[in-house]
Formats: structure tokens, C-alpha cells, sequence
């Protein structure tokens, strides 16, 4: 076949997997996005009464014993387990046994915002009430930015170029747009285990985030997190996301499998100090990200947003948005409304969720509003979902400090 | 100061460290390396930080890296509890 060495090094998703409120498994996830079922609800995990945030999106049906290692189990954080069962799923959607490929030709590149919050809680507790001879000798690899990664990269034998990506919810697009650079630098790297998960539900956890101002304090499952409607009053958070396999478009078609889509372009901008005169950086990230994939925006069929669900932010990302493609110029949608913000398994989730909406030629919907802010003029996919053939998704992300990437996806032509 | 058995160990290594798949850790391991039973430096450590806390003993990390199958931890720890006795 006549590739070019330039289509070899094309990013391809060969594999998903997902563990999320909506569900464990892309299949359980899916399904809940299409049908509009929530996963959100009040928190469980603790309890959330001395708390002004109560509810959270919780993963659903979760038995660690099924998805991760005896031995890992006692080693690990909630967020190193959830993308453990994560990769599982993905690498067998993939197809790929890490087995039977070059140990130095895949790498591991996760997101982390929290990191291993309830393990250090749970040993930090120990530590003031019982002394340091009762911490874990775990605590030293469990709570750690990179600990996910590393328990993926020995766990699997992926000993490539290998990394952890820290930009809160937008850290999810960093590792695919880092992932399509290392494909694309041919020094042997065909695959790369990409996205991330992420545990914020414990009380230090919580409590460190509630500082943010975001969170919405409304109490009612239904109505606390409403991204460009009138009645916005913050966020909710929630725990999981997703794996995704990015490979070698050479790779691929020598292993002869099929994939979701490419990653066509990526780019990343982090906003001005507060104060600045400039504008933020979204507008430019989206322009610079279209170009990266050599598209217009007119090409793009639907924008998955980052949703903050906080007015200024709303409005400032509508604003971006019918900058770059004109006052409802594109459907818009917030599946996120479905699971709470991530962090760093939130724009993970999100990617995950457009190459299946581009596999199935549907944008789901997010529910729950009637009203859209004022200023917020965009074409936002509501009440139900909208069918349709898609070839183009775009995917924002903001995190926390001004981080902000953007994402272009595009189905294989068949 | 009663005894310390290999079923004491094994108990300890189950809830502080895990066991592998396809390990059966309560055949006959007391002579079995502890890296042919899937445990690293690191889970040693741990679990010769949960005998020191639960039989009062003090075996330090040093010690500990000399220590390579479930039955030297287990006539170590009974060692140390001898002098206590005495």
C-alpha cells in the first residue's frame, strides 16, 4: 500500500476503555449518554452532611477485586484502580497483547489532578493519630502524580517514551496531543496508552477544591450543574474517565485493526494572570488547533465544550466558540453533564465520547434546562440526541489556573 | 510472648500486600524466595513493617533486605522475641 510516511505516523485510536459514573465498561457509558442517565447523585463514599458540596458523580457498581491485582490492590489509590481496569478494557478493544510487541515501543501518558487523595488521607490520618511506623510503606508510590502511569507502564511491560501530564481538566487532551508529537518523532514509538482517571471524592480531597469557589452548592442532583444556561451555579465533580490506545496509523493497519478516528490536530494555551487586558486563550487554542489538523472550521460537525458551568467561564467559552464558527455555527454538547467534572479524566471521557458519537454518526444530548444564559448563543444539543454522519469532532478542555487545550478527532474514511 | 508461625506471616501478607494470581501461599512457602512468590523489595518492606507493629519486634530496614524467604522473617521474629523473654 502506498502510505506515506507522513499517513504511518497519523495517531489513530485503535482502543477505549471507561470507568465513569455513567458506568464501568464503554458499552454501559454509551448507552447512559444516549439515553440522558445521569450518574450523578448524592456522595456515598463518605459522608458529605458537614459539607457545603454534597453531591458528586460516583462510579456505579465498583468491586476492585474484579478489575485490579491482589497484589496492586493494597498499592494503589481509587484513581490508579480505575484507570487500571480502564486500560484493560482498552487494550483488549485494541486488540493488543503488550506481550507480543517491542517493550520500548509503547509508552504510558496519563493526566493527574488529584493523584492518590484518599490513600494519602487515610495515611496521613494514620501518621497524626498512630505515628510514622503505621504509614504504609505504599504512601511512598501511591499518591504520587506519576503513580499511575508507572503501576500502568510495569504492570503492562510498556517501557517507550512514558509521562504524566498535571493541567487539571485539560490534561486529558495534553496526553493525546503529546502522544500524535511521539508517534510523530520515529524513533521507533508505535503506541501509546493515553487519557486518564481521576479520584477527587474524599474529604481532604473536597475540601481542598470547595477553596476554587466553582463548585455549585445547590443540593439537588437535576439542577446543580446546568453549563450555559441561566440558571449555572457552578460545578460538580466526579470520579473515573477514560484510556484510550493511540497508535501508529503503520502500527495499526500491521496489526491489522480497525480505530475510531485520528487525532488531526491538537494545540494547548494557558490563559493571561488575572487582571491582563489580553483575552483568554481558548479562541486561539481552537484556531491553532484547526490549522494544526489543516481543517476550517467549517469542516468541524460538532464541538464537545469544556462546560464550566460557571457564567463568566460559560460565556467566555461561547464567546470563543461563535468567534471561530459564527453565532450557532456548530451543535455544541456537554456530556459531562451527565458525569460531573473529571479533572483529569474529564476531557479523557470527552474524547472517548466523540470518537463513539463519530463511530455512530450521533451527538448526545445534555439535559435538565430549558433556558440558555444570555450571551451564551450557541447551538447546544438538548433534549435529545441528534443523528446525523459526523467526520469532525472538536474537544475543549480548561482546567483550573488558566490550562487550555483543544482537540481535533476525525473518523477514517472507510 | 507466644510464637510466631508462618501462618502469622502469611495472614499478615495477605491483608497488608495482596497476593498474586496462581500464588498458593499456603503450600509449603516458608523456603521459597520471596521474589519468586511476586514480592519486590517494597512489599518486604511492608510487610516487615506490619510484624514489627504487631509483635512488637524491631526488625530494621537493613535487616529486612537480608531476609529473602518467609521462613528467615519467621525465625528472625521468633529470634527477637526470644531475647524478650530472656
Amino acid at each position: 500500500m502506498g502510505v506515506s510516511a507522513v499517513d504511518a505516523a497519523v495517531p489513530v485510536v485503535t482502543g477505549i476503555g471507561v470507568v465513569a459514573p455513567t458506568g464501568i465498561g464503554t458499552d454501559a457509558h454509551w448507552q447512559a449518554v444516549l439515553s440522558g442517565k445521569s450518574g450523578i447523585s448524592r456522595i456515598s463514599r463518605f459522608d458529605p452532611s458537614p459539607y457545603p458540596v454534597r453531591i458528586a458523580g460516583e462510579v456505579p457498581g465498583w468491586e476492585v477485586t474484579e478489575h485490579v491485582p491482589g497484589r496492586l490492590v493494597p498499592q494503589t489509590d481509587f484513581w490508579t484502580q480505575t484507570s487500571i481496569a480502564a486500560t484493560t478494557e482498552a487494550l483488549a478493544d485494541a486488540g493488543v497483547d503488550p506481550k507480543e510487541l517491542p517493550e520500548y515501543s509503547m509508552g504510558v501518558l496519563t493526566a493527574a489532578s488529584s493523584s492518590g487523595a484518599e490513600f494519602g488521607q487515610h495515611e496521613m490520618g494514620r501518621l497524626f493519630t498512630q505515628g510514622p511506623d503505621w504509614v504504609s510503606t505504599y504512601q511512598a508510590v501511591a499518591w504520587f502524580f506519576a503513580a499511575t502511569t508507572g503501576q500502568l507502564a510495569i504492570k503492562h511491560g510498556m517501557r517507550g517514551p512514558s509521562g504524566v501530564i498535571c493541567c487539571e481538566q485539560a490534561g486529558g487532551l495534553d496526553t493525546m496531543g503529546h502522544a500524535k508529537r511521539l508517534l510523530g518523532m520515529d524513533d521507533g514509538t508505535r503506541l501509546i496508552v493515553a487519557g486518564g482517571t481521576d479520584a477527587p471524592l474524599c474529604p481532604y480531597a473536597l475540601v481542598a477544591q470547595i477553596t476554587n469557589g466553582k463548585l455549585s452548592t445547590v443540593d439537588d442532583a437535576a439542577s446543580a450543574y446546568l453549563p450555559f444556561s441561566a440558571e449555572a451555579s457552578g460545578y460538580v465533580v466526579g470520579e473515573g474517565g477514560a484510556i484510550l490506545i493511540v497508535e501508529s496509523r503503520e502500527s495499526a493497519e500491521e496489526r491489522g485493526v480497525d480505530s475510531y478516528g485520528h487525532v488531526a490536530g491538537y494545540a494547548a494555551g494557558m490563559d493571561p494572570p488575572p487582571g491582563s487586558e489580553r483575552p483568554p486563550a481558548l479562541k486561539r487554542t481552537i484556531e491553532l488547533a484547526l490549522a494544526d489538523a489543516k481543517i476550517r472550521p467549517s469542516d468541524v460537525d460538532v464541538v464537545f465544550a469544556d462546560g464550566a458551568g460557571v457564567p463568566e467561564l460559560d460565556l467566555a467559552e461561547a464567546d470563543a466558540i461563535n468567534a471561530v464558527f459564527g453565532p450557532g455555527g456548530v451543535p455544541v454538547t456537554v456530556p459531562k453533564t451527565l458525569t460531573g467534572r473529571l479533572y483529569a479524566g474529564g476531557a479523557s471521557l470527552d474524547v472517548a465520547t466523540a470518537l463513539l458519537a463519530l463511530r455512530d454518526g450521533v451527538i448526545p444530548h445534555c439535559g435538565g434546562f430549558e433556558r440558555l444564559a444570555p450571551g451564551c448563543d450557541i447551538d447546544l444539543v438538548r433534549g435529545q440526541p441528534r443523528q446525523g454522519p459526523l467526520t469532525t469532532a472538536l474537544v475543549l478542555a480548561r482546567g483550573h489556573g488558566g490550562f487550555t487545550a483543544a482537540l481535533v478527532l476525525r473518523r477514517d474514511q472507510a | 510472648m507466644s510464637e510466631f508461625t508462618l501462618d502469622d506471616l502469611r495472614e499478615i501478607m495477605r491483608t497488608s500486600v495482596g497476593v498474586d494470581e496462581g500464588v498458593d501461599l499456603d503450600g509449603p512457602i516458608g523456603e521459597v524466595e520471596f521474589a519468586e512468590l511476586g514480592y519486590d523489595s517494597l512489599a518486604l518492606a511492608e510487610v516487615v513493617s506490619q510484624v514489627n507493629r504487631r509483635f512488637r519486634v524491631s526488625i530494621s530496614d537493613d535487616e529486612a533486605l537480608e531476609l529473602t524467604t518467609p521462613g528467615s522473617v519467621v525465625r528472625s521474629v521468633n529470634g527477637l522475641l526470644a531475647q524478650v523473654v530472656r
